[in-house]
């Protein structure tokens, strides 16, 4: 059950929102003040930030952890390696949250994931370990670069209600990729198969890379290239996407624990700090415009990209 | 909130019903492992005053600041900062057991491709939990 928020409440949201942006100099500049800082400002300070991101993550339909790592590594002390991995973490909690309640509704289709899932969660495992090995600056350049690439694509992205799939692809039929699901919105049963297989194989496998030596997680990705390159239904793809997410990021996670980076007093905050923020997303996700949220997403990826990539070319370390 | 689809398959709503519980379990030992590292209820490895210096270093030199190996040497240390990574590692692990319920309805069925595919993906998983991946 939704309980209806009030006008007061939905405006001190999007001010939260707005004000995180003009929080981010004073993180900067508390960072490049280090020692001076006390060590619990920072737990706290994240804990804040994470529930405004995870309150309009929900409403944007993205993860919460494509917005995490720019945003925390650009103006939190963290090293980029144990931002990743919290990032992991945060993007991982999302998923495993979401994913029961999206199995049941028929909204993800394991028999349709586990394919996908091989090839992703291979691609993250080497991305995980390319990012451990790779300079720090270069994979700051690279992340500022990927996340002004999402901000692009979230602003010229398409989708498709019910893809037209004319022939399914041999691939796809012998691994038997259809089925029947029933939109939970209208009732109606949308009959479906997929073509391009092997490209939506290999693409899931870069995906992987990326989310691994990223710390994002890829719901960005996933959901165009199954909704448009597979041709799965738009709402399928979405819920599908979620449950991938639970096994590629536990994969990439897997290597940031046995690495060692993972600490506890960044991971854990954001955790809480974006579940939080997400429970009170998912009511605002009714009462709020979600293209106003889409555009503040938008404005905070860019600010994040830019940041990254400055702080990468050490021009604003 | 959506409910239960009736289309959907007996082994995704074992697996729904499985996810659950490990999500929820994992989510507690986090909460209260990490209540426990904060309260100071067992001794750290790395003291709280030194964290700031700590975590901006990259995670070799963090390792061997604190004299900590790689893999699941975090586990046996009795140290409450480390010990409060349980709870992720629980949430890490939690798709294994979910995958392995899928494998006897695959068998039953007849669905070779399925069958594989879900045992490669535990394999993958297993061996990246291992610490096969991460050279010691």
């Amino acid at each position: 059950m939704s309980i209806p928020l009030p006008a007061s409440f939905r405006s001190l949201a999007l001010r939260s929102a707005v004000g995180l942006s003009a929080l981010f100099p004073a993180l900067a500049w508390a960072g490049d003040a280090g020692a001076a800082t006390p060590w619990w400002v920072w737990p706290l300070a994240l804990f804040a930030v994470c529930f405004v991101l995870g309150m309009i993550a929900v409403p944007a339909g993205i993860g919460g952890g494509v917005l995490f790592v720019p945003i925390v590594s650009g103006f939190f002390p963290f090293h980029l390696d144990f931002v990743r991995g919290a990032g992991l973490l945060v993007a991982l909690s999302g998923a495993l949250a979401a994913g029961p309640g999206l199995l049941r509704a028929g909204l993800a289709d394991i028999r349709l994931a586990l394919p996908l899932t091989l090839f992703a969660s291979a691609g993250a495992i080497a991305g995980a370990l390319l990012g451990l090995a790779l300079p720090v600056a270069a994979v700051q350049v690279a992340l500022g670069l990927t996340i002004l690439g999402i901000a692009a694509l979230m602003w010229h992205s398409k989708r498709s209600e019910y893809p037209e799939v004319a022939r399914p692809d041999t691939l796809g039929a012998a691994l038997r990729l259809n089925g029947l699901y029933r939109d939970p919105a209208n009732g109606r049963d949308v009959s479906w198969q997929v073509h391009r297989t092997p490209l939506g194989l290999a693409l899931f496998s870069g995906i992987g890379v990326l989310a691994g030596l990223f710390g994002l997680g890829a719901g960005w990705a996933n959901v165009p290239v199954l909704n448009l390159v597979m041709g799965v239904p738009i709402k399928l793809s979405a819920g599908t996407s979620g449950y991938i997410l639970s096994i590629v990021d536990s994969a990439a996670a897997w290597v940031y624990i046995n690495k060692g980076a993972l600490l506890a007093i960044v991971a854990v905050p954001s955790v809480i700090g974006m579940m939080l923020g997400a429970f009170i997303g998912e009511r605002l996700l009714k009462q709020l415009e979600a293209a106003v949220i889409r555009r503040l997403v938008i404005v905070l990826l860019l600010v994040a990209g830019i940041r990254a990539l400055t702080k990468g070319m050490g021009w604003w370390a | 909130m959506v409910g239960v689809n009736e289309g959907v398959s007996p082994e995704q709503l074992r697996y729904a019903r499985a996810l659950s519980v490990g999500m929820w379990s994992g989510l507690a030992l986090l909460i209260v492992t990490f209540a426990a590292y904060l309260a100071g209820a067992l001794p750290v490895q790395a003291p709280f005053e030194d964290l700031p210096r700590l975590w901006s270093l990259p995670v070799g030199q963090y390792m061997q600041e604190i004299g900590l190996e790689t893999g699941w040497a975090w586990l046996a240390s009795g140290r409450g900062d480390l010990l409060a990574l349980s709870g992720i590692a629980l949430l890490a692990g939690i798709s294994m057991p979910c995958l392995l319920l899928l494998v006897p309805a695959y068998a039953r069925r007849g669905d070779r491709a399925h069958l594989v595919v879900t045992l490669a993906l535990v394999g993958v998983l297993a061996l990246a939990a291992a610490g096969v991946f991460v050279p010691h």
